[in-house]
Parts: structure tokens; C-alpha cells; sequence
């Protein structure tokens, strides 16, 4: 009971999270609930699917098709961060302005939903299979613990979305104006995070092999099975021991959507100048 | 944990690193659960799961996260290890299933 209640809470964490950042970075959206809803079915109904084929997808790609399965998934959600974090910088301020009014311009956040739905999709996805397989065999186990090992994982699933309830309410906390700057920087952090877990299984793979010597080590510090190392490591992409190439990726990450984000945001005032003189 | 790891360690002949290394999953028990490669080269475990379920090999030292369904094999890539020891343990069933990889 305890380990499936340790397993599933571990999970749910690491999609509750992203889930709550989703959520505080759309508040005030319309139609926001629906999206996020649809992403978690999906997620679900995905997570049953890849666990279901589980064998056929680890032996594609002579054997490591998990691991680019898992890149790509997590390289998906990347783009579709940067797309919602670049998107908001265009209008995230207006957005912010008119929360109160809640006007038809706040409308137009819809455009990002997608993105952001996706997003979650991903990440159920992702958690949600490993949870799939694990409570699978317990079910087929059968037997006096199946019962236990169920409320272990029902335990773990409330207490999971308690965390990401508070991590959520946490954020709603923050005053409407800086609540979008601090989502887009969660989100960037996050998008970062992403992309070096996805080089690192390129690496596992064996898809990529440049820069995968250790670069620092701070496990006597943090560590990443803590439960403190999988909060941060979900929030900022934390590792214990990072190598070159994740690092590289990491950074890469941030520069480019902070670089997006200053472009996109940058040439409209001028047109607007244009337009006056 | 770390005393079974321990008591695991003494019992278990190792299985020395040069190609692949052969390991099952029977029971939810890895054999061998003492792996010995060469440090600072990269080696890969072959992982037979021979039970009806799926497990995880899941090593944070290792940095591996592998799902390996029922009566399947898993290709598993190790990067160059520094000298040391760094323990994995299938994570759906890890009160038995433990072991560790030594690099020297």
C-alpha cells in the first residue's frame, strides 16, 4: 500500500504541477477549465494506450523507443510553452489590464489554450502511464492486497492534488499585474527543464551522444529522489549531477524564449509610432 | 534497504562488463544483482523481465527510468561511470527487486 501510495503521489505531483502553473498562467481566461479538463482526459486516455502497448513502444527504434517516445512527447510540450510564453508577452499586458473588466479582448487567450491543453495533455500523459502499468499489475495480481494497494494509490492521487491545489493557490496569491510575470518565468524555467530531461533520454537512448560528462554534482546538496529534488526538478528542471549536453539544452531553452519573447514584444510599440507620424 | 543491497552484494557472484550483460528479473528479483563494468566507459545491461508484470529500472544515480513490460527485454544504455557504486532497484516491486551496478 505504501508503495503504490508513494508511486501514484509522485506522479500526480509532477502533472499536478505543471497542471497548476497552467491554470495560474491562465487565469481569467475564459473557456480555461474546459481546456484543461480536455487535457487531462486526454492525458488519461492516452496513458491507458501507451501502457497498453507498452512492449510494442519500448522495442521500436532497436530498443529504445521509450526513451525517443518520451523525448518527443516532452520536446511537443517545449514548443508549446515557448508558443504560450511568447504569446503572452504580446499580450499578456493587455490581458492583464482588462482581468477585471474581463472584456471580449480577454477572448483572444484562447488562442493560447490550445497550446497550454496540450501541454497538459503531455504531462497526464506521461505520469499517467507509468501509474497505468503500476496499478495494472496490481490489479492482475489480484488477491486480499489489490484492495490496499488501491487505496494506497487513492491516497496518493488526493494527496498529489493537494499539493498542486496549494501549489496553485500559492501563485493566485501573487497581485494580477506580476501574476503573468511570474507564470512566464515558471514557465520558461519549466520548458527548460523539460528539453534537458528530453536530451538525457536521447542520451539513454543512445540517439545523442555529445557533452555527457557530468558537469557538476550537488546530490549531497539535493537530491533528485528526495522529494524535494522531484519538486524542484518538475518546477526547474533540478538534476543532481547534470551533464554537458543538458546543461547546453537547458540553456538554450531559456535564451531562446526570452530572445522570442523580447521580438515579438519589441516591434509593436514602434509600429504603432510609425503609424502616428 | 541499503542492508539487503549490502547482503545482496555478498552473495551474489558478479557479472563482469566486456558487450552486453545479461540480466533477468525473475520474482522480482534481478540476477545478477551485482554488476561489475569498467569505469569510465559506457556498457549497457540487457534486461530480461521473465515475470507476468512490468517494472521500472529505475536508478537515480544511474539516471535511468526504464519501464520493461512482463516477459519483455529492455536494452539498457550505461554512460561512462566514475568509479563507484550506483544501486538500481525495480521501482513497481522494490522491497525485492535490488541491485547495483559497480564501476572499477
Amino acid at each position: 500500500m505504501i508503495s503504490s501510495l508513494i508511486i501514484v503521489f509522485r506522479e500526480v505531483i509532477e502533472a499536478g504541477l505543471i497542471i497548476g502553473i497552467v491554470l495560474a498562467a491562465t487565469t481569467g481566461v475564459p473557456g480555461r477549465e474546459r481546456a484543461v479538463t480536455m487535457g487531462v482526459l486526454a492525458g488519461v486516455l492516452g496513458a491507458c494506450l501507451v501502457a497498453g502497448f507498452a512492449g510494442e513502444l519500448a522495442n521500436l527504434f532497436q530498443g529504445s523507443g521509450q526513451e525517443f517516445f518520451n523525448a518527443t512527447i516532452l520536446l511537443l510540450a517545449v514548443a508549446m510553452l515557448t508558443w504560450h510564453n511568447v504569446w503572452m508577452a504580446s499580450h499578456g499586458r493587455e490581458m492583464a489590464r482588462e482581468l477585471k473588466a474581463a472584456g471580449h479582448q480577454v477572448r483572444t487567450g484562447e488562442r493560447t489554450l490550445t497550446a497550454l491543453s496540450i501541454v497538459v495533455g503531455v504531462a497526464v500523459l506521461r505520469e499517467g502511464s507509468e501509474v497505468v502499468l503500476f496499478l495494472y499489475g496490481i490489479a492482475a495480481q489480484g488477491g486480499t492486497s489489490a484492495a490496499g494497494m488501491m487505496a494506497g494509490g487513492g491516497l496518493g492521487l488526493a494527496g498529489g492534488a493537494v499539493v498542486s491545489a496549494l501549489m496553485y493557490f500559492g501563485l493566485l496569491k501573487v497581485p494580477a499585474g506580476k501574476l503573468f510575470q511570474v507564470t512566464s518565468w515558471l514557465i520558461t524555467l519549466l520548458a527548460a527543464g523539460m528539453a534537458a530531461q528530453a536530451v538525457l533520454l536521447l542520451q539513454n537512448g543512445g540517439l545523442l551522444e555529445v557533452f555527457t560528462g557530468t558537469v557538476w554534482d550537488t546530490s549531497w546538496l539535493i537530491r533528485d529522489d528526495s522529494i524535494t529534488g522531484k519538486l524542484l526538478h518538475t518546477l526547474i528542471g533540478y538534476s543532481e549531477a547534470p551533464n554537458g549536453a543538458q546543461l547546453l539544452a537547458y540553456g538554450a531553452t531559456v535564451v531562446m524564449i526570452l530572445v522570442l519573447m523580447r521580438l515579438v514584444n519589441a516591434p509593436a510599440p514602434k509600429q504603432a509610432k510609425a503609424k502616428h507620424a | 534497504m541499503k542492508r539487503l543491497a549490502l547482503a545482496l552484494t555478498l552473495i551474489a557472484t558478479p557479472a563482469f562488463a566486456d558487450g552486453p550483460i545479461e540480466v533477468h528479473l525473475k520474482n522480482h528479483k534481478f540476477t545478477p544483482s551485482v554488476i561489475k563494468v569498467k569505469a569510465n566507459k559506457p556498457s549497457m545491461i540487457i534486461l530480461y523481465n521473465d515475470d507476468d508484470m512490468a517494472d521500472e529500472f529505475d536508478s537515480s544515480s544511474l539516471k535511468i527510468e526504464r519501464v520493461v513490460p512482463g516477459h519483455a527485454k529492455a536494452n539498457i544504455r550505461i554512460r561512462a561511470l566514475a568509479p563507484g557504486k550506483y544501486p538500481f532497484m525495480g521501482e513497481f516491486f522494490s522491497k525485492t527487486a535490488q541491485g547495483v551496478v559497480i564501476a572499477e
